[in-house]
């Protein structure tokens, strides 16, 4: 087993070697052939920057890299195997579309840019080398957004805000998966299938349930800032071209739109079930993040304490009060 | 009375039954809930908890436990009117809902629908309309299935889709078994801010095969307007004239799924804004389908946008079976055209039907 990346890792790999590579060059497929590799898990397909060089130096880490490896897994005769990961995000997120995207959903608006379109572009090269390729078993995973104690991806550091700014006026359905089960359902696509199951193809991975973006929000105790639209793809914009953040305009339609994937085909063809549902996943990812403004214990305790007090004097009162705080708790 | 052949008895039916909607309102929905079957649905014991603890005085803790989850406080508001009700109970559901809320400690499903919410708040929001502004009179609800998934298949009028929403509080209140109407509504309310959110969060969701699939396959009943914005928009001199019926592709869909189709006639909506005229050319700047110009509308401003008191009638009619039909027949165009041929009809029917039975547009 060997691990390739451009840089060193900072730990210790378990009983992997490590080979200094880059897959935007041709060396990769040196490395393939010298080490008769059978198995190839791509997990080059990310959304967040490589240190310097921002946007353009992602996108071509995605694409050429994906690119040159293909075409030296097309070259090596021992491959029998490619695990690529992708996104939920090749479904794009429109209101036009179905609530519930399964693998062969069409998606209604292509991603115009950023990861997501990255990620397309990737799918389609795969797609391009099992046609020529036929001997190799391809399995596509499109994971749902990553989180967990230790994911740095935009949304994790979206979700770390002390103030979460939304969408006014949209609600948002998201679906998380835990690291821990991206490392488990990776294991079963790279080894032989099990009996009565099939891991070649392409399956969407996520967490049981759905969270509200508001949900998520109270879960974490951050409080939110509704802005409308406009202003949102504005300040996302001014942000990008100042180099503070890579919010994409994908990200900001996650957060308008939402996404939700069936998982029947990786349930059932791929036998994977996940360890963490999304509501468990989004629980371990804020147990690391530490309690935010509005801690939701801390509000727990006081409407607990509300409710301990004597009822008789204060049922007048608290009447009207619950009525009128139940509504901004529900928005 | 209580056995159901809707439609053959219909003005039979329609005398003795006029009774019933207005013995209901009198008690809101907690009435409904000990004639209902107990079937296994998990807000109808809930629902009997509270009536229960409210006719018959219980242990203050024991009922306050059995009422935490189903109170709110929309319905606390409501007892206020309500002398000697159970205050305590009321506070501490109150506060067990709010405590739920602020915590983010409830369940949506894939489609958004927010059960908690749509129950205990949203509900309390339209049922004024639906009893005391529209008093919507609702006939043979039975004919929705007590369980399993269902097509109610309706007409679509009054400009603003009001039809839909009391279609949905007639499900609610009144079907035996508590079930609950996921309606299939047009992208226009997906794309509107705040719209979209209270649709998905009441359990409406995008008219497309295959969330309408999803849902009936899961059991639900699932609510559609085949006409659309055609139905919605006619002007008022082609009112209770159904339009085309989409491309038939709702009765595809429950082929599909082998639900039955329950069709359902709304009489009422088309009054509320009598639209006299179109502004094609506001329509096309703002994006809309139509731009409705009623006696009130724009003229008024906002208080254009207040519908009038008509007298509603919603009458579900007989279900037609799908699940006889081979699995092929869904793609058979002929059949297709048939079913939905049939559909249409048996709403116009009941239409015209309601329409000769009607003394008048507001009573």
């Amino acid at each position: 087993m060997i691990g390739v990346d451009a840089v060193p890792p900072g730990h210790h790999l378990g009983g992997a070697d490590f080979v200094r590579a880059d897959i935007r060059q041709p060396a990769i497929a040196r490395v393939l052939a010298e080490h008769a590799v059978d198995t190839v898990v791509h997990m080059d397909v990310t959304g967040t920057p490589l240190g310097a060089g921002g946007r353009t130096a992602v996108k071509e880490t995605n694409v050429i890299g994906t690119m040159q490896l293909l075409g030296a897994c097309q070259k090596s005769p021992s491959v029998r195997r490619l695990v690529v990961k992708s996104s939920t995000s090749v479904y794009g997120s429109a209101p036009r579309d179905p609530a519930v995207f399964t693998e062969t959903t069409p998606p209604k608006s292509l991603p115009s840019g950023g990861f997501a379109k990255d990620a397309v572009e990737v799918e389609g090269y795969v797609r391009g080398f099992a046609r020529r390729r036929p001997d190799v078993a391809v399995c596509v995973l499109r994971f749902a957004n990553i989180l967990g104690p230790g994911a740095d991806s935009p949304l994790a550091e979206y979700f770390s805000l002390p103030v979460l700014p939304t969408v006014f006026g949209y609600d948002p359905r998201l679906q998380f998966v835990h690291e821990d089960d991206v490392i488990d359902v990776l294991r079963i696509a790279a080894h032989e299938p099990r009996r009565g199951t099939l891991n070649s193809g392409t399956f969407n991975v996520a967490g049981e349930g759905v969270l509200l973006l508001s949900q998520c929000s109270r879960r974490l105790g951050r409080p939110t800032v509704p802005v409308l639209l406009p202003a949102v793809r504005w300040v996302g914009s001014a942000l990008r071209s100042v180099g503070v953040s890579d919010f994409s305009p994908e990200q900001i339609r996650l957060l308008t739109h939402g996404r939700v994937v069936s998982t029947e085909q990786m349930r059932q063809t791929l036998g994977f079930e996940p360890k963490y549902t999304t509501a468990g996943a989004f629980a371990d990812f804020a147990r690391s993040r530490g309690p935010g403004l509005l801690p939701p214990d801390a509000l727990a305790r006081a409407v607990d304490g509300v409710a301990a007090l004597p009822f008789r004097p204060f049922a007048q009162a608290a009447a009207p009060a619950t009525s009128t705080l139940s509504t901004p708790g529900a928005e | 009375m209580a056995d159901a052949k809707v439609i053959p008895f219909d003005d039979d039916r329609s005398r003795g039954g006029t009774q019933r909607p207005g013995r209901r309102r009198s008690g809101g929905r907690r009435d409904a809930a000990p004639e209902a079957a107990p079937a296994p649905v998990s807000a109808l014991p809930g629902q009997q908890a509270v009536s229960q603890g409210q006719e018959g005085g219980r242990g203050p803790q024991e009922a306050a436990h059995a009422v935490g989850p189903q109170q709110d406080g929309g319905q606390a508001e409501e007892a206020r009117e309500r002398p000697g009700g159970g205050w305590d109970r009321r506070v501490a559901g109150g506060l067990a809902f709010l405590r739920r809320r602020i915590t983010g400690d409830y369940e949506v499903d894939e489609f958004g629908y927010d059960k908690e919410l749509t129950d205990q708040v949203l509900m309390s929001l339209i049922r004024p309309f639906y009893e005391k502004y529209f008093r919507v009179e609702v006939k043979g609800v039975e004919n929705i299935p007590a369980e399993g998934g269902a097509l109610v298949v309706a007409n679509h009028s009054g400009t603003l889709p009001l039809d839909g929403l009391m279609m949905q509080v007639a499900v609610h209140d009144h079907h035996p078994a508590g079930r609950h109407l996921r309606l299939l509504a047009a992208d226009l309310v997906f794309m509107l801010p705040v719209v979209n959110e209270l649709a998905r969060k009441a359990g409406h969701t995008l008219a497309c095969a295959e969330d309408a699939q999803a849902l009936l396959e899961r059991g639900e009943v699932v609510g559609v307007m085949p006409e659309g914005f055609k139905g919605i928009g006619k002007p008022f001199s082609e009112r209770y004239k159904l339009q085309r019926f989409g491309r038939g592709g709702f009765v595809s869909t429950a082929l599909r799924a082998g639900t039955p189709i329950v069709p359902c006639s709304i009489v009422g909506a088309e009054e509320i804004y009598p639209m006299i005229g179109n502004s094609k050319t506001l329509a096309r700047l703002l994006g809309f389908p139509y731009f409705p110009i009623t006696p009130t509308f724009p003229w008024l401003g906002p208080a254009g946008l207040v519908p009038l008191p008509t007298k509603w009638t919603i009458q579900f009619g007989e279900p037609i079976p799908t699940d006889g039909y081979p699995p092929e027949a869904a793609e058979d165009p002929m059949l297709m055209f048939n079913l939905t041929d049939q559909v249409r009809e048996q709403i116009q029917h009941t239409l015209y039907k309601l329409l000769v039975q009607r003394r008048s547009v507001f009573f």
